[in-house]
């Protein structure tokens, strides 16, 4: 903020214009309040209530609220306890495979020449423009035991391999889908790093590995860090590509979650499983305000 | 019976909202209904100019929304009904549904081609007296294989369920309706069965084959099949027929130990703002030529004789669209089973998930 001349001026000054600033925050507050709070208030709600009983039956829409813990309590159970493990353990993958090729890539457009940069941006954020699901079938197309990767290999008499429903292809999947949630925080920082240190490292001896770990890579953290929160979070909850991608054994506590909403039609144990999810993590945001505290102020 | 189900799903709210507006809307006159229907249906499960047909008869305009499955269906309806005259749940649904007084009574002084529906079809283990549904294409659930990959004849769900001889070749349908079904079938049980003993043993039986089985398909069996990356899907006999015409080497079986048959129903959503177009609708879709119309673009079994009667022999002697009774005689139908019924079988699919 500081270096933002008009910024400071707005925020030296915004108790000044009370009237103008109310006017012009309250429709954004209102639609948090509205389209976030709401829902997550009844989700709330409902992941302590249950189905009613009427006439010694369970009905079919209605609630008893706030009448038990019994989701939590099922919840804690061995299958959605794996279920979360496993969301844990394979958004941690995608995440560090995100990191190490992001890094790269990032420099890779920082140093581009100028008149490139935006059109390598744009590259970047080019597949959002097509709807995840039909990305996602696109996958299969191109990774199935007939597709063109496999029939690429053909030619040099290799193969076919069996490159889909696994967990490697969920993996993938979700490093092909949240890749660029990680270069765009990476090339923010990296493009405002100030190149005389490094050239002062390498001017007083450090080697080029030397500097990278000591000079670059240190001053960078701010971006990895909203990098990897960008990419761990959103990979935590997804059941798309587990769904499509996975096979027998590559359900995701989010698939627990969307059979729970649809199929199961038991909205308050899905709201059950969903807060605890959303406390997994709370709970890596807390790790990471820790992180920001030992890196003594430097924050994303 | 389709494969883009979440996506869909964002598409429709705009049209719900949409909709949503339209019933607000104030009429001069409620006696006379606007000439108009909101339909609520599956993706690729209309005739090719039905609607035109329809708008060309009665001057009624059909607006036809998509889902793509019972539970979106469900979901969309049961916060209170977005505007919708007909839907077409599946049978067990329907059972759900009236539960849940989300269906209006068909009223059948108003339905005079229901005459043309086969003896079995006027009635329905889901809705007796077809109160509130009639119904509209059905189906078995069975196995479709590759032809030229298999070891030996295929008679039973063994070679899915209980065998190693396919490994890494299998796909079966992902909902704890079917993969517990077929287990259930192949253990000598009932479909539909809430034995929770029984249910244990399908389970353990589904979570010993789970390394034999390539992947839970979600409706997308068929396309596994065709593409090659499985020799055996457990799959709609519709969907599966649909392949089968595009590939030779490709074939449907209902295991000699039974399977299911299911029906997909037309039906009014309670609050429909157009009860009156929305019968004139549902005769319209009884109609012989109509019907027949709707067929031959679908190619699903009809439960409609005198369509049917209209139709070329190719699709009225098809094994896979029309099986022998007594095939449909070991053949369970879908049924509701209540809501902690349905949630037994759900901790239970998530275990096998999870195993």
């Amino acid at each position: 903020m500081a270096e933002n001349g008009w910024g400071d001026a707005i925020l030296d000054n915004w108790k000044d214009y009370l009237r103008v600033f109310f006017t012009l925050a309250t429709p954004g507050t209102l639609w948090l309040l509205f389209f976030f709070v709401v829902p997550m208030v009844f989700l709330f709600v409902l992941s302590f209530s249950s189905k009613s009983i009427v006439n010694g039956e369970t009905s079919v829409l209605g609630y008893d609220y706030l009448n038990s813990f019994n989701n939590y309590i099922e919840a804690a159970g061995t299958s959605y306890l794996v279920l979360l493990w496993r969301a844990i353990l394979w958004s941690a993958a995608a995440t560090v495979i995100c990191l190490v090729l992001a890094y790269p890539l990032a420099f890779g457009v920082c140093f581009a020449p100028q008149k490139w940069r935006a059109y390598l941006l744009l590259l970047l954020i080019l597949p959002f423009w097509i709807n995840l699901l039909i990305r996602t079938y696109a996958l299969i197309q191109v990774f199935r035991s007939q597709g063109f990767v496999n029939q690429f290999l053909g030619v040099f008499g290799l193969g076919p391999y069996e490159m889909l429903y696994g967990t490697g292809a969920v993996i993938m999947g979700l490093v092909y889908v949240y890749l660029p949630f990680m270069v765009l925080p990476l090339y923010s920082t990296i493009e405002k790093l100030d190149k005389s240190f490094l050239e002062a490292s390498l001017d007083l001896g450090a080697t080029q590995a030397r500097t990278f770990w000591s000079i670059t890579f240190p001053l960078t953290m701010p971006g990895v860090i909203t990098g990897i929160i960008l990419v761990f979070i959103p990979c935590l909850g997804s059941f798309l590509t587990s769904d499509l991608l996975g096979g027998p054994n590559n359900w995701m506590i989010g698939n627990a979650i969307s059979n729970q909403f649809g199929e199961a039609n038991n909205w308050p144990f899905g709201a059950a499983l969903s807060f605890i999810l959303m406390y997994a993590t709370f709970f890596v945001l807390f790790i990471r305000a820790m992180a920001a505290r030992r890196s003594k102020g430097v924050d994303a | 019976m389709n494969a883009l189900k979440p996506n869909r799903r964002n598409l429709l709210q705009g049209g719900a909202a949409a909709l949503m507006g339209l019933t607000l809307m104030p009429y001069k006159s409620m006696a006379a209904e606007e000439k108009k229907l909101n339909f609520y249906n599956w993706d690729t499960y209309i005739g090719e100019t039905t609607l035109a047909d329809f708008n060309t008869a009665t001057g009624i305009e059909v607006k036809m929304d998509l889902f793509g499955g019972n539970d979106e269906l469900f979901a969309k309806l049961k916060a209170g009904n977005p505007g919708y005259d007909v839907i077409v749940p599946s049978g067990n649904y329907i059972q759900r549904m009236v539960k849940a007084n989300m269906l209006m009574q068909i009223d059948h002084s108003k339905i005079p081609n229901f005459a043309n529906f086969d003896k079995e079809f006027q009635d329905a283990e889901f809705d007796p007296g077809r109160k509130y549904s009639l119904a509209y294409m059905w189906g078995t659930m069975g196995i479709g294989y590759r032809k030229s990959k298999m070891k030996g004849p295929l008679d039973s769900w063994k070679a899915v369920l209980d065998s190693t001889d396919y490994a890494g070749r299998i796909s079966i349908q992902a909902d704890s309706e079917h993969a517990l079904g077929i287990a259930l079938k192949y253990l000598g049980y009932s479909w539909n069965s809430t034995n929770i003993v029984e249910l244990n043993k399908a389970k353990d039986l589904l979570i010993a084959q789970k390394k034999n089985i390539k992947t839970f398909a979600k409706d997308n069996g068929q396309d596994l099949l065709a593409s090659g990356e499985v020799d055996l899907a457990v799959e709609y006999s519709g969907d599966i027929a649909q392949v089968v015409a595009a590939d030779a080497d490709l074939d449907y079986v209902i295991p000699k130990e039974g399977s299911n048959r299911w029906q997909d129903t037309l039906a009014i959503a309670a609050g429909a703002p157009h009860p009156e177009n929305a019968h004139a609708f549902l005769n319209f879709i009884c109609d012989a030529k109509a019907n027949a119309g709707i067929v031959k673009t679908i190619h699903f079994a009809t439960p409609n004789g005198a369509a049917r009667a209209l139709m070329d022999d190719t699709y009225k002697n098809n094994k896979i669209t029309f099986p022998s009774e007594d095939m449909l005689r070991i053949c369970d139908p879908s049924l509701y089973l209540g809501e902690d019924a349905q949630k037994v079988r759900d901790d239970i699919w998530t275990a096998i998930q999870a195993a």
